[in-house]
């Protein structure tokens, strides 16, 4: 008994020594950084723009860094076990890109106070997890300027995911940006039930067409709506990254997840030792939410879309901005008031206008 | 185009893989041999039609790749279950994992370009007939495949007398077997055609459907195959019917919806899974039926010597 705990104690002492010996030696070596992602990078939407972000800032920080990622993690007890092993393998900040990884991040965040965690799109922080989301939905505001302009028939498809706050948030800001420009437009929305199913996206993109829209956009995650439009000639808004290659002569603009300066930023913070725990909930005016070329539209229009954008960014321009009404006719915001964060992240219902029963 | 003809164009691109997925397995399930790996042998065909248009510039190719790269894979699922006996269910799952993880590493370099799409049959006059002439003469050349193969394996099932052989072998491979009936080589080529089959259907995904590659893109249509054989009571022209049922619902919601018709889409979705358990149920309810129609030796390995 006594030699174990002589033992241990020797192993303790030896312990503290190497530590100290890696915290001196810190500055120099290589800042190990770990990813969770919740799909493949090569699925062309949400992981592969978060995959960009992490080779961005692989080209940018060179040598300072190392990152290591695991791919289509299902959000669940797996994610524990999977974000646990990239603590234990010695990464000091790992990124877990997906909503559902919230409570397992937190967990395995208590067991590593000494690793930085950035959990994206949920709520939860503490002393070492930080939360980073994105104002997609400032993207969609201009997009719903452009389609309103263009559109002949008045009318534009919406290909829903799941009826969550992040893709209402996208339908309303769509719908108010379409009224601006037209109080009468109208929008028809298709819920897919799925992230990525791209032949179920392609029959939900013919359905609207063949219905009579004249501009389709999606919050799912193939390319499949885009090429339908293409071959039906009439025009799309791409998602989370610039698909135009499959709709040279389609696509209008997309909505870029462009998360590469902020992992750039937030990996330069624990270099130099100034990372704090935070809460950010950021746009186009932190570079966060970035818009592809404005394109196949007359210059009018992209003048308009640009001007839209710019006070966007400026923070001239919110999107939820009163007087606004509820889909039932209820009052939502006063003139002059705009909608919170709270209220945003949590969005259940429709602004007044939209043409579709929100799924429970 | 009328709505009503953009209907069934639509319907009819998104019946034919599983169509021709489930006449590949109705064969192998008739010959007595269960392959769940349909979802792996069909990704594998669609990333390797897309890889080979891409490389080759011609969607003809493609689709041979796509019908020999799911034959090859179902090759494998042959040999462990066929010549190694084992278990059948657990080889064809894992034939599904394998082939959604290796059609992922192949397709990694294809991810984000722009496919190549197979032409749409066109003939002056015959085409332009209102309401029918876009459905009957101006489809992809898969889709007159899946109707041509649909009769063709009807007529071998039942009208051959390899067909006969074939089935007995399903129904009792024992008795086949002391008949002198190579049940073995039987079977492997029935593995094989399921194979095939499953390899044009992702073509069809891959070069028709959506004319790009991404991961998963099958998205659990294989699966949906296996159910409709089931459902069809193990004959092709039930399968044909199922197949065209299950695009109606899935493309009928879809249009709802975008009309604004409050049917909640979950329940839609759902629809033709409850139709499939529900067969299910009657089949099996009904001893007559069950005797009539399921290959009895289902699933069973079968060794030689005992």
């Amino acid at each position: 008994m006594k030699k174990m705990i002589m033992g241990l104690t020797i192993a303790a002492a030896l312990g503290a020594a190497s530590f100290a010996a890696t915290g001196a030696a810190f500055a120099a070596e290589k800042l190990k950084i770990g990813f969770i992602y919740i799909g493949p990078p090569g699925d062309f939407g949400w992981t592969y723009q978060h995959d960009q972000g992490r080779k961005e800032m692989e080209k940018a920080l060179g040598d300072q860094v190392e990152t290591t990622f695991l791919e289509s993690v299902p959000e669940g007890a797996d994610a524990e076990r999977s974000i646990e092993r990239l603590a234990r393998a010695g990464n000091k900040l790992i990124f877990t890109t997906s909503f559902g990884y919230m409570d397992p991040t937190i967990k395995v965040a208590q067991k590593f106070p000494d690793v930085k965690f950035e959990h994206a799109t949920g709520y939860k922080t503490s002393e070492n997890v930080s939360v980073y989301n994105s104002r997609f939905y400032e993207g969609r505001y201009v997009q719903g300027v452009i389609a309103a302009k263009l559109s002949k028939v008045g009318v534009a498809g919406y290909i829903g995911s799941f009826p969550i706050p992040e893709v209402v948030q996208g339908i309303n800001a769509f719908m108010l940006g379409a009224q601006s420009v037209n109080p009468d437009f109208k929008v028809k929305v298709i819920w897919a039930n799925s992230w990525f199913d791209p032949g179920k996206e392609a029959d939900a993109a013919k359905a609207l067409v063949d219905q009579g829209v004249d501009i389709i956009t999606q919050h799912t995650d193939s390319t499949a709506p885009m090429q339908v439009a293409s071959e039906r000639k009439i025009k799309a808004f791409g998602q989370a990254s610039d698909m135009i290659k499959f709709g040279p002569e389609t696509q209008l603009t997309s909505i870029v997840d462009n998360w590469g300066p902020y992992y750039i930023e937030r990996a330069k913070a624990v270099i130099d030792g100034s990372w704090k725990s935070h809460n950010v909930f950021e746009g186009m005016k932190e570079g966060l939410v970035v818009m592809a070329p404005y394109t196949n539209m007359p210059d009018d229009v992209k003048k308009l879309a640009e001007e839209t954008q710019a006070k966007i960014t400026s923070g001239e321009l919110k999107p939820f901005t009163g007087p606004l009404k509820k889909q039932d006719g209820s009052e939502w915001l006063k003139a002059g008031e705009t909608a919170d964060d709270k209220t945003i992240l949590s969005m259940n219902f429709y602004v007044a206008g939209v043409d579709d029963k929100l799924p429970n | 185009m009328t709505m009503f003809e953009a209907i069934l164009l639509t319907i009819a691109t998104a019946a034919t893989p599983l169509l021709i997925a489930a006449l590949g397995e109705l064969v192998v399930e008739r010959s007595g041999v269960l392959n769940l790996g349909v979802e792996g042998m069909m990704i594998m065909g669609a990333v390797s039609g897309f890889a080979a248009a891409q490389m080759t510039g011609s969607a003809w190719l493609g689709l041979l790749a796509a019908v020999l790269a799911g034959a090859a894979f179902s090759l494998l699922f042959g040999f462990l279950t066929l010549t190694l006996a084992t278990n059948q269910v657990a080889t064809g799952l894992a034939l599904t994992l394998l082939g959604l993880g290796a059609s992922a590493m192949i397709g990694e370099s294809f991810v984000g370009l722009p496919g190549i799409r197979m032409q749409s049959l066109y003939i002056q006059g015959l085409t332009d007939i209102p309401y029918v002439g876009k459905f009957l003469f101006g489809q992809d050349p898969i889709f007159y495949l899946s109707i041509f193969l649909t009769a063709a394996v009807a007529w071998f099932l039942f009208k051959t007398r390899a067909g006969l052989t074939l089935r007995s072998v399903g129904d009792n491979h024992t008795s086949a077997h002391a008949l002198g009936v190579p049940v073995i080589r039987i079977r492997y080529l029935a593995v094989l055609f399921g194979g095939a089959c499953a390899g044009l259907a992702g073509a069809q995904l891959s070069l028709v459907y959506v004319p790009q590659w991404v991961e998963n893109m099958s998205s659990g249509r294989g699966w949906i195959a296996l159910a409709l054989v089931v459902f069809a009571s193990w004959r092709p022209w039930r399968i044909l019917a199922g197949a065209y049922l299950f695009g109606a619902v899935t493309i009928g919601q879809l249009h709802a919806q975008a009309l604004g018709i409050g049917v909640p889409s979950q329940l839609m979705s759902a629809l033709p899974y409850l139709a499939t358990i529900i067969v299910l149920v009657l089949i099996s309810r009904n001893k007559r039926l069950t005797l009539m129609n399921t290959p009895t030796s289902l699933g069973k390995a079968f060794v030689p010597d005992r």
